[in-house]
């Protein structure tokens, strides 16, 4: 038994991990194993992939690539593999994932699971929007391929499934054509929510990627920086070279807290303000601005954080949002790690698919017990009014109520689930 | 071969630090890389990555006995009939349980040959044809495991040893040559040969990293590797331990 946390690191249970890395034997480690989930590189913050007193199929040791098709971007690998080691291998001839969240420490495998989104989602949709084939392993042996095209409701399940549906081991993802490594970037600060939804709808149609910074401090006012970029062809710009830091240990304290938190905020927005207006962005800083601080979870202390991120429908998402921003404002906590971002007209793919046409906010939280839990019953209520809903891959606490609401497709979702696989998520929101 | 691409050629082609190795390899630079393997469904699917990394390079997939001695020399005179070998690695290998080995002497025969007469067996069939071609970097994966005998696992550490000592007397051997003989000795990794002893609460260092010092050990030639290097301070300390207080240490 192994102690696992996930992204949060909220809980340090035991897990029974086992290996996979023999695709030809993940049949026969399945048929033999007591009940577990598929886990990746545990990026997920809450407990969609936990199990704990129970096994976890570490998914990592499945990072090979099984063919690329350079001519039409067509690429096939085990579902362990990095985005990371996609786009490293991908970039240099002209090629990307066409959806990216914002690490690419994660494993193909999770990217479909949680039908990750990044940026682009007005113009691309989510990850699973791009994936052809998936393999998918269940744990009374069978294996089964689906896709768009093939068995498309066991896709539908699986895209965004959690996991539930069986093991993910390989896929086949439609890549997409770029200029280079660079992006063409635009900084431009905003006073208040109505600038920042005049600057969201002014930037769907000439800027593929959209998200913006907000300052959770300012409450319902709700400035911030909003960033947008667009895949640019540059000629000879050195690449710039990989710098990694590592938080070193866990502080005793969480480093975010109400002393830290209005003067950090204050000097971001200042900083990021002088530096409005153009400028190129390589990919990596641009989509992975925290990939070089190595374990920067451990920066909110022993107990762990929370992310809370909800979406809510366009029609009310100005109120909703605004209401958010004031409830945390009040409460005092928050972190600087705030991100506000409209959502596209898009249907997802998954039944149990996260994104949907509306704005998103997402903010870290340090976990301070029960403060931090009665600010979220708060958030709830203002995200059940507004029809929204919670992002299961964030999760560690949603009342079922809103789970269910949220989903609509749960019921149908269910059939397609495996009986030999169950999450802490899981056992949380779906009794089993 | 017409192109000056590096020539490598890996013995146990799926272990999971030379699946490794080869992907760095591949990332330098496009090569000709022969992949041995037991099972050559798997070298496949490890040489379909490669491919993948570097289609420029060309690949070799052979399924080999790692236990007839003829069979090993006919293999290796194969290869080398096609022109001299840059690099050389051998990898193979396979992790018994002690207690088995103790009980079962089956087991404990297995894993003295896989482990130590196999890879002296390969060694041995290359070093002479490097040897004529005056060139080349032959090198082995043994172990920290083969520095000291422990009663936790020292059928595996005894194979070790013996690549160890073969190592030295090749070494020694082509001294005065343009070969260069690189013994690797790993520390507990992460890979899935090493899986149940994660299971028990061992720190393992990632095969990443396991595989680039190996790398830069084989480019460098040095004659002992030890991967991580802290490994070379701890076996020093455990060969130079006095019996009686080794005795008293559960490893």
């Amino acid at each position: 038994m192994v102690a696992v946390s996930s992204w949060g690191r909220l809980s340090k249970r035991q897990h029974e991990v086992v290996a996979l890395s023999d695709r030809d034997h993940v049949i026969q480690q399945l048929k033999s194993s007591r009940s577990g989930i598929a886990h990746g590189m545990g990026r997920s913050y809450g407990d969609v992939c936990l199990n704990p007193d129970g096994v976890l199929w570490n998914t990592t040791g499945l990072d090979r690539f099984i063919s690329f098709d350079e001519s039409t971007g067509l690429l096939a690998c085990e579902a362990g593999v990095l985005l990371r080691d996609i786009q490293r291998l991908v970039m240099p001839q002209g090629w990307t994932l066409p959806v990216t969240p914002g690490t690419q420490l994660v494993t193909v495998g999770g990217a479909i699971a949680n039908d990750v989104h990044g940026k682009n989602h007005h113009v691309l949709g989510s990850f699973g929007d791009h994936v052809q084939r998936i393999k998918l392993i269940r744990t009374n042996g069978a294996a089964t391929e689906c896709g768009p095209d093939l068995l498309p409701d066991w896709f539908s399940a699986t895209v965004g499934g959690l996991g539930l549906t069986g093991v993910i081991t390989e896929a086949e993802i439609q890549l997409r054509r770029v200029p280079g490594p660079w992006l063409a970037t635009e900084t431009v600060p905003y006073g208040n929510l109505d600038e920042f939804f005049r600057l969201a709808d002014d930037s769907e149609a000439d800027w593929e990627h959209t998200v913006s910074w907000v300052d959770c401090i300012s409450g319902e006012v709700g400035r911030g920086i909003f960033m947008r970029g667009n895949p640019a062809h540059v000629d000879h710009r050195p690449e710039p070279k990989n710098r990694k830091l590592t938080m070193p240990l866990v502080p005793p304290i969480s480093l975010v807290n109400r002393l830290s938190l209005r003067p950090f905020n204050m000097a971001y927005f200042n900083l990021k303000k002088r530096q409005a207006g153009s400028g190129i962005a390589h990919y990596e800083s641009f989509f992975y601005p925290l990939d070089n601080l190595l374990e920067w979870n451990r920066m909110y202390g022993p107990k762990g954080f929370f992310q809370y991120q909800s979406v809510v429908p366009r029609e009310v998402g100005r109120e909703a949002v605004r209401a958010m921003l004031g409830e945390i404002a009040r409460s005092g906590e928050g972190s600087f790690l705030a991100v506000l971002k409209t959502f596209g007209n898009r249907q997802a793919v998954g039944m149990m698919s996260f994104p949907q046409l509306g704005v998103t906010l997402a903010l870290d939280f340090p976990n301070q017990g029960e403060r931090t839990l009665k600010l979220f019953e708060r958030l709830d209520a203002i995200v059940r009014e507004a029809r929204g809903r919670i992002y299961p891959a964030k999760d560690a606490r949603m009342p079922r109520d809103l789970f269910e609401s949220g989903y609509p497709r749960l019921k149908e979702f269910i059939q397609y689930r495996d009986p030999g696989i169950s999450s802490a998520f899981s056992r949380r929101l779906m009794e089993n | 071969m017409t192109d000056n691409k590096k020539k490598i050629v890996i013995a146990g082609a799926t272990s999971a630090i030379a699946e490794h190795c080869a992907r760095l390899w591949v990332s330098e630079a496009a090569v000709d890389l022969t992949l041995i393997g037991r099972n050559s469904d798997r070298t496949e699917r490890v040489a379909a990555d490669l491919r993948v990394r570097s289609p420029q390079s060309v690949f070799r997939i052979l399924e080999a006995d790692f236990i007839d001695p003829l069979a090993i020399r006919q293999l290796v005179d194969g290869i080398v009939a096609e022109g001299s070998v840059d690099i050389v690695l051998i990898a193979h290998g396979s992790l018994p349980d002690q207690a088995v080995c103790q009980q079962d002497l089956t087991a404990c025969h297995e894993a003295l040959t896989v482990n130590g007469i196999s890879p002296v067996l390969f060694a041995e069939a290359f070093a002479g044809h490097m040897q004529k071609a005056n060139r080349g970097t032959l090198a082995m994966i043994g172990s920290v495991a083969g520095d000291r005998g422990r009663k936790s696992n020292y059928v595996y550490g005894a194979a070790k040893g013996l690549v160890t000592r073969y190592a030295q007397g090749l070494q020694h051997r082509l001294a005065n040559t343009g070969v260069k003989v690189v013994l690797i000795k790993p520390g507990p990794t992460d890979t899935p040969m090493t899986a149940h002893l994660k299971q028990q609460g061992a720190r393992l260092a990632s095969v990443e990293n396991v595989a680039q010092l190996i790398v830069k050990g084989i480019t460098q030639g040095k004659p002992v590797v030890y991967v991580p290097a802290k490994w070379a301070l701890i076996m020093m300390v455990i060969r130079h331990l006095p019996r009686f207080v080794f005795n008293k240490l559960e490893i």
